[in-house]
């Protein structure tokens, strides 16, 4: 029983930051979605089916401005191929002879925070853990979306502004320790870091896509890491 | 409304293939040395790209943002936990929003 599953119940202890953290991001997508006229329904319909933020960001600020149906599903799906990368290196990280339909439910909840999460665990993660982890983000993605949508009214703007930075936050949170303790984690992470950089300020490099960015300094710093930290224990 | 909700169907599934292809086709280990080190690095990597430069465009001025960045690296290298570290972010945020 998926519930009573002890790695469940760790999964779900592990996703309240998340969840809490994506209350705010999804209140700014649910007030979005509304004030350029989208029911608040379907506001709700595109966080549960979607879960990702930048995605269905872009593709709803489309659909608001009448862009044709492809060009809405080309930005959308360039924006997410990172997944691509990250459902890749959880396959190789899931309990060996997972099923394909549980492999196809989990593969749904790989958003960036916890896939982050999943990845980062010392251990194999099994079908439960990553249930367990996906549950309360979930909800809380929905539930962000819904007051956003019906309440419908700015929250001040010093605060709106300050939640900004909260996923962010979280972010450095999760890749520091690690950093902290390789060298070579640290390496691939400046990598990374610098490549994105270039990406948003160098000249003409800026025009390229965060889609792209992200996928391009992503690959270029894990190849680097592969190449010059090749792992012991594999 | 049948326009957006298509839209919102086709979002889906774009979203979802990603996600879904890779972690369906891969369902045996690899055991190359060179993939295994490869994707042992990408949640660091993706994660460091998605963070910087976004995080300094995250507070809508460069200095708040700044001082968030700051206070969530001192607190991380000290290893609190997510969600002070993501609090206390906001909490510097707001406070050098208000005070400079």
């Amino acid at each position: 029983m998926l519930f009573r599953d002890p790695d469940f119940k760790y999964g779900l202890k592990k996703g309240i930051p998340i969840a809490l953290g994506y209350i705010p991001v999804a209140f700014t997508f649910g007030l979005l979605a509304v004030s350029g006229g989208i029911p608040p329904s379907i506001a709700v319909l595109i966080s549960l089916t979607n879960l990702t933020s930048a995605g269905q960001f872009a593709g709803t600020k489309l659909i608001i401005a009448g862009v044709p149906l492809f060009e809405i599903a080309l930005t959308t799906f360039v924006i997410n191929i990172r997944y691509l990368l990250m459902s890749f290196a959880l396959s190789q990280k899931l309990v060996p002879n997972t099923s394909l339909l549980k492999r196809a439910l989990i593969s749904f909840g790989i958003t960036d925070e916890i896939f982050a999460l999943a990845a980062l665990e010392k251990e194999d993660t099994s079908f439960s853990f990553i249930m367990g982890l996906l549950c309360l983000p979930y909800w809380g993605w929905a539930l962000g979306t819904a007051l956003g949508a019906v309440i419908c009214s700015v929250l001040p703007e010093l605060v709106q502004n300050a939640m900004g930075i909260a996923l962010y936050a979280m972010f450095i949170a999760l890749v520091v320790p690690g950093s902290k303790k390789s060298r070579a984690v640290l390496a691939v992470v400046a990598i990374a870091v610098t490549i994105s950089s270039l990406f948003t300020w160098a000249p003409w490099l800026e025009q390229v896509s965060a889609g792209w960015s992200t996928i391009i300094a992503t690959l270029a710093a894990c190849l680097a890491g592969a190449i010059f930290f090749p792992r012991e224990e594999v | 409304m049948y326009r957006i909700l298509t839209a919102v169907l086709l979002m889906a599934l774009v979203t979802y293939i990603p996600r879904a292809l890779p972690m369906t086709f891969f369902k045996k280990r690899l055991t190359s040395r060179f993939i295994r080190s490869f994707l042992y690095y990408v949640p660091y990597a993706a994660l460091g790209a998605m963070t910087f430069p976004a995080i300094l465009y995250s507070t809508g001025d460069l200095t708040s943002a700044l001082f968030g960045m700051v206070v969530a690296l001192v607190l991380a290298f000290y290893e609190k936990g997510l969600l002070i570290v993501a609090l206390s972010a906001i909490a510097a945020v707001f406070l050098s929003q208000i005070l400079l």
